[in-house]
């Protein structure tokens, strides 16, 4: 399954809402505000690096751009669009 | 004058909203009002360095911000917590704003005769 996250982890919950249902090892891509979440030494880093162990965590390269988010932490891996056209052709999606 | 303040509270692009304060902020700009600009959680990532549009066909708006001296815009401040929280700091950011702690917020608000929120 790939988890689909486009809200900032700061003002929603759609992260946590995601991880209570997410088997470990499925995949999760932070897209648009989501990408957010990668940033390295935010509030939720270190909850991050606990999801980026359990599951396989994606994000966008093209909304880090746009947002300036130049630095992203370990165990997330950087994507372009035609990656996520390649995950979605692999997986069942849950946007949440 | 009046007292206006504009807060950016959220996120530039995921919403329209950080984009429509930044339009309320010019125009009370040019009618000469007395406007200070408050960034807070989400909203001080529209003003985070860096970003890079190219090939996405949405409009990079954070120059601009830049632009709000010429409008005699100088009162600009940021709240401490959402910058760390965010693990970033007053480096990151394409203008410099004046820090702030969150207890001096609701202090700001009351001193304007209005405000608004984006």
């Amino acid at each position: 399954m790939l988890h689909l996250i486009n809200e900032s982890p700061f003002e929603s919950m759609s992260l946590e809402d995601c991880l209570k249902y997410a088997s470990k090892g499925a995949s999760i891509l932070l897209y648009e505000d989501g990408v957010y979440a990668a940033m390295p030494g935010s509030g939720v880093a270190d909850k991050m690096r606990a999801v980026a162990k359990d599951y396989k965590v994606y994000v966008l390269s093209e909304d880090l751009k746009m947002r300036g988010v130049d630095n992203v932490m370990d165990g997330v891996t950087e994507i372009d669009y035609a990656g996520f056209v390649g995950l979605v052709e692999e997986n069942k999606t849950a946007s949440w | 004058m009046a007292k206006l303040m504009v807060v950016f509270r959220t996120a530039p692009y995921g919403s329209i909203y950080a984009f429509e304060g930044l339009e309320n902020v010019l125009i009370m700009g040019a009618y000469d009002q007395d406007v200070s600009v408050l960034f807070i959680d989400d909203g001080v990532l529209t003003i985070k360095k860096g970003m890079d549009n190219s090939g996405t066909g949405i409009k990079d708006f954070s120059p601009t911000f830049r632009a709000l001296e010429a409008y005699d815009i100088e009162n600009i401040y940021i709240d401490e917590a959402s910058i760390e929280s965010r693990g970033l700091t007053l480096e990151d950011f394409v203008i410099e704003p004046e820090v702030i702690e969150a207890d001096q917020v609701e202090k700001m608000m009351e001193e304007q005769k209005n405000f608004f929120m984006f």
